[in-house]
C-alpha cells in the first residue's frame, strides 16, 4: 500500500522517495513528520516530510544512508513498499505573516525546511533561505528551495559554493544586509541548530528548531524522545518537534542521541557483512 | 445431604499446581513461564467445582463468564465445547486466562475458598481457550447485519472486547489503531513470557473472522478525528485509547541515558522484539545493574524482562512495604523466584550520571512505616540522613501511566476530569458527546486488562441500545 512512487538520488547516499500514502497526505502540514517501518524486522524510524501532494496522495521524504535502517531505505526503488507508514505526527509549524523570516536548512535539514519556507512565503512573508552543506556536491534541493523562497543564500564548509563557512556565516550575511528578521526556522544536525540559537540568542530573534531525537511510537506513549525545554521535560513527538530554540538544552539532546551508537554500529556492520556475500 | 458430603470431600482435594518452567531456566529465556494444565489435570481440577446453583464466582467476573458451565464441560472431557461456552461472554479468553487477577475476582468468591482452596478458574479458562485455539475449530457465527457502523479508537482490551460484542450484534465495526499491530498493551506491554504474542494475534484474527475490520497506523487526533468519523458515516464511536502517557518521578537525572519509562522499555522489548536484536533492528539495553521504580504488575514485568535481557542484578525499589505492593501475588512470587531483589521502604531521590550523560548510580532514602494515610495504608516516612547510593546502569520508571491526550484534545465537546480522563456514564459509558462512548483506562485511569474488557462490553451494550433508538 505504501509504495515508492518516485525515487531520485539527490547526492551520494541521499535519496528522495515519494511514497503513496493518501490519508497522510490529506492531513499533513509543514513541520509534521511520519514514522516508517520497512518490514517485520525493522525499527520504527521518524522522518521529516519534504513535500506532500494532496491530489496525488503522496508524501515525499528524504533520507541519508547513515545507519542500518537508513541504508536499507536509501536503497529502496520505485514500486518497493513500506510495511507501515504512520502520520502525520507532531504539531504543525505556526505559519503566519511575520514579515521577513529566515529559513535555515543544514545538510539533510533542508528537506523539512522546504514545506515550511513555502508555506511562509504563501502566507505573505519575505522568505530568505540559508542552505548549508559540507560541499557543493552534497547540497540538496537547491532548485526546490529557490522556488519556495524569496531569496536564497548558500554556505558550504569548503567554500565550493556560496559563502565559505557555516549556516551561521550565511545568516550573518543576511543580517548584515539590514533585513528586519522577525523569526528564524533552523533545521539540521543538533550541533548546527545549537550554533544558530547561540548566535541568535544575543540578537533577540525568535528562533524555532525542529528536534530529531530517538523515538519509538511517536504518539507520546514511550517518552524516549524527551528533551529539556526551559528546564521542563517535553516529548518531542507530541509537544514538538518544533520548539523555541533558545530554551532547548542541546547538550542533553546530543548526549541522548548517542545512546544506541554501539548497537547502531553493530547492526550496520552486520548489514555490510551480508552485502559482501555472507562469509559467516 | 449428599451435596454437603460431596463438598466436604471436594474441599479436601488440593488445588492443582500450574506447571512452570524452572526459575533458573526461565530467568534467561522469553518462553512462557506457565506451561498450562495437561488434559488429565484440567479434568481433575474441573471436578473440584461444586457447580453451585447460585454461582458466586460469576459475580466476581467483570465480563460475567459462564464459569460453572465451562468448567462442567471440562470435567466431562468436552474441551471444545468448554471453549465455546467461554467465548459467549469473553472475546479474549486465552488472554484473560493468563493475565486476569483471578485471585481478586472470580476465585475470591469461590465457595471452596472459604475452608480450603478455590477452584483454579483462571488456569481452567486458559486450558479451555488454548484447546479451542489449537484445535483451530473456533466457531464463527455471522449475525444478520444491522446496517449500522461503529468506529472504535484503540485496539487494546477495551476496544477489542467492544468490537467483539458489537460484531456479534450485527454492527459493522472498524477499529482504528495507532501502532502497527492491534492488541494495545497486550502486544506492547505484557511480556512474551507471560502472554505470548502469538496467542494475542490468534484472538485478534478470530475477531477479524467475525467481520471486525482493524486499521493499523491510524493515529486518531492526527489522521482523522472523532468528529470526522461521525461525519463520514459512523453511527457511534467508542474511545478506548488506554493509559498511554508514562509518568516520571520528577527527580534529578531522569533524562540521563539509561533511564526508560516502563512503556518504552517494554515496547522496545515486546512490540519491537528488542530481545532478538540484531535480528530485529530495535535495540534495548540493560547493562549489569537495573533498578525498577514501582511495585505494580508493570514494574514486575519490567524487572523480569531486564533479567531475561541479561542483567545481573535487578532491583525493585518501592517506598512502602511488601503488604502494600500493588502487583499480583503470583507476579511477585515469580519475580522473587527468578532472583529479582526487593528494596522495600526505599525511595529513589536522584539518579547520578557520568560525564557522557549515562546513568551511573541511584541515590535512595530509607523509609519506615508511620500512621495510616488517606488510602488507609500506613504512610512511608523518610528516615533522615539515610541516603545511600547503589551503582546502576539502567533505571526503569514504572510508577504508572496517565491518559494520552491525542484523541481527547482533538474532540471538542468531550468532558474530561481534572486528570484528563474522559467522563462517561457508569452504566452506558456514553460521554458528554452524543453518540460517543468511552471505556477502559482512558476513563478509569490505569487498571487491568479485564476491567477494560468489562468496560468495552458494557459500552457495546450501551452502543447497541443507542443504535436501536436511532
Amino acid at each position: 500500500m505504501y509504495h515508492v512512487v518516485k525515487k531520485r538520488l539527490l547526492a551520494t547516499g541521499i535519496a528522495l522517495l515519494e511514497v503513496n500514502a493518501p490519508a497522510v497526505a490529506a492531513k499533513v502540514e509543514p513541520g509534521q513528520f511520519v514514522i516508517v517501518r520497512l518490514d517485520e524486522l525493522s525499527e520504527r524510524i521518524p522522518l521529516t516530510v519534504m513535500d506532500f501532494d494532496r491530489e496525488k496522495g503522496t508524501i515525499t521524504i528524504v533520507i541519508q544512508d547513515v545507519g542500518y535502517s537508513s541504508a536499507i531505505i536509501t536503497g529502496m526503488n520505485e514500486g518497493d513498499e513500506f510495511q507501515d507508514f504512520v502520520g502525520p505526527l507532531g504539531v504543525a509549524s505556526e505559519i503566519e505573516n511575520y514579515g521577513t523570516v529566515v529559513c535555515i536548512g543544514g545538510g539533510l535539514g533542508i528537506a523539512p525546511v522546504h514545506p515550511i519556507a513555502r508555506a511562509l512565503k504563501e502566507a505573505g512573508n519575505h522568505v530568505i533561505s540559508v542552505l548549508g552543506s559540507r560541499s557543493a556536491d552534497l547540497l540538496i534541493l537547491e532548485d526546490e528551495m529557490r522556488a519556495a523562497s524569496s531569496e536564497v543564500v548558500i554556505a558550504t564548509n569548503d567554500g565550493s559554493q556560496g559563502v565559505k563557512g557555516f549556516v551561521t556565516d550565511g545568516l550573518a550575511e543576511v543580517l548584515a544586509q539590514g533585513h528586519q528578521v522577525k523569526a528564524i526556522w533552523a533545521i539540521g544536525p543538533m550541533i548546527m541548530m545549537k550554533a544558530v540559537v547561540d548566535y541568535t540568542r544575543s540578537l533577540g530573534i525568535k528562533t524555532i528548531v525542529s528536534m530529531n531525537p530517538i523515538m519509538v511510537d511517536g504518539t507520546g506513549m514511550c517518552g524516549a524522545c524527551r528533551i529539556s525545554v526551559g528546564n521542563e521535560t517535553k516529548f518531542a513527538c507530541v509537544d514538538g518537534p518544533e520548539f523555541d530554540g533558545h530554551l532547548v538544552d542541546f547538550d542533553l539532546a546530543m548526549k541522548r542521541l548517542a545512546f544506541y551508537k554501539d548497537e547502531e554500529n553493530r547492526a550496520k556492520a552486520r548489514l555490510e557483512c551480508n552485502h559482501e556475500g555472507g562469509h559467516h | 445431604m449428599t451435596e454437603k458430603v460431596e463438598s466436604t470431600k471436594k474441599v479436601k482435594i488440593p488445588r492443582h499446581d500450574m506447571p512452570c518452567q524452572e526459575p533458573q531456566v526461565r530467568a534467561h529465556n522469553f518462553e512462557e513461564v506457565a506451561l498450562g494444565y495437561a488434559q488429565e489435570t484440567a479434568v481433575e481440577e474441573a471436578k473440584r467445582c461444586l457447580q453451585c446453583k447460585n454461582p458466586k464466582c460469576v459475580t466476581g467476573c467483570p465480563v460475567s463468564v459462564m464459569i460453572p458451565e465451562f468448567i462442567k464441560k471440562i470435567a466431562e472431557g468436552d474441551f471444545q465445547e468448554a471453549g465455546n461456552v467461554l467465548k459467549v461472554k469473553n472475546s479474549l479468553p486465552a488472554v484473560c486466562g493468563r493475565v486476569c487477577p483471578q485471585e481478586a475476582q472470580c476465585e475470591s468468591k469461590c465457595i471452596l475458598g472459604i475452608k480450603g482452596e478455590s477452584v483454579a478458574i483462571g488456569r481452567l479458562e486458559r486450558f479451555a481457550a488454548d484447546f479451542g485455539m489449537q484445535s483451530g475449530k473456533s466457531e464463527v457465527v455471522k449475525p444478520q447485519s444491522s446496517g449500522k457502523r461503529v468506529a472504535i479508537i484503540g485496539a487494546g482490551p477495551a476496544g477489542l472486547a467492544c468490537a467483539g460484542d458489537l460484531a456479534k450484534a450485527g454492527h459493522a465495526v472498524t477499529v482504528f489503531e495507532a501502532l502497527h499491530v492491534a492488541g494495545g498493551v497486550l502486544m506492547y506491554g505484557i511480556p512474551q513470557f507471560r502472554l505470548p504474542k502469538e496467542i494475542v494475534q490468534t484472538e485478534i484474527d478470530n475477531l477479524k473472522q467475525m467481520g471486525v475490520e482493524i486499521l493499523t497506523n491510524q493515529v486518531v487526533g492526527k489522521i482523522t478525528s472523532v468528529d470526522e468519523l461521525m461525519e463520514n458515516g459512523y453511527d457511534a464511536v467508542f474511545i478506548g485509547t488506554g493509559a498511554g502517557l508514562p509518568y516520571f518521578m520528577d527527580i534529578p537525572g531522569e533524562n540521563l541515558n539509561g533511564v526508560y519509562s516502563a512503556n518504552e522499555f517494554l515496547t522496545r522489548t515486546n512490540l519491537m522484539k528488542g530481545y532478538k536484536f540484531p535480528e530485529y533492528a530495535t535495540p534495548v539495553k540493560v547493562g549489569k545493574n537495573v533498578a525498577v521504580l514501582g511495585a505494580g504488575n508493570v514494574a514486575m514485568d519490567s524487572a523480569r524482562t531486564a533479567l531475561r535481557l541479561g542483567a545481573e542484578n535487578v532491583y525493585i525499589i518501592y517506598r512502602r512495604s511488601r503488604d502494600e505492593m500493588p502487583a499480583r501475588k503470583e507476579e511477585l512470587e515469580h519475580a522473587e523466584e527468578e532472583g529479582i531483589q526487593f528494596r522495600l521502604l526505599t525511595n529513589p531521590v536522584a539518579i547520578e550520571g557520568d560525564e557522557r550523560g549515562w546513568v551511573k548510580s541511584l541515590t535512595c532514602l530509607r523509609y519506615e512505616l508511620g500512621e495510616p494515610d488517606a488510602s488507609g495504608r500506613r504512610a512511608p516516612v523518610a528516615i533522615k540522613g539515610s541516603e545511600f547510593e547503589i551503582p546502576m546502569d539502567t533505571v526503569v520508571v514504572a510508577i504508572g501511566q496517565g491518559p494520552n491526550p491525542l484523541v481527547t484534545t482533538s474532540t471538542p465537546g468531550l468532558e474530561l476530569n481534572k486528570r484528563g480522563n474522559i467522563v462517561a456514564d457508569p452504566e452506558t459509558l456514553v460521554t458528554s458527546k452524543p453518540g460517543v462512548f468511552a471505556g477502559g483506562d482512558i476513563v478509569t485511569g490505569a487498571a487491568t486488562v479485564i476491567l477494560a474488557m468489562g468496560a468495552g462490553k458494557k459500552a457495546a451494550a450501551g452502543i447497541d441500545e443507542y443504535l436501536k433508538g436511532k
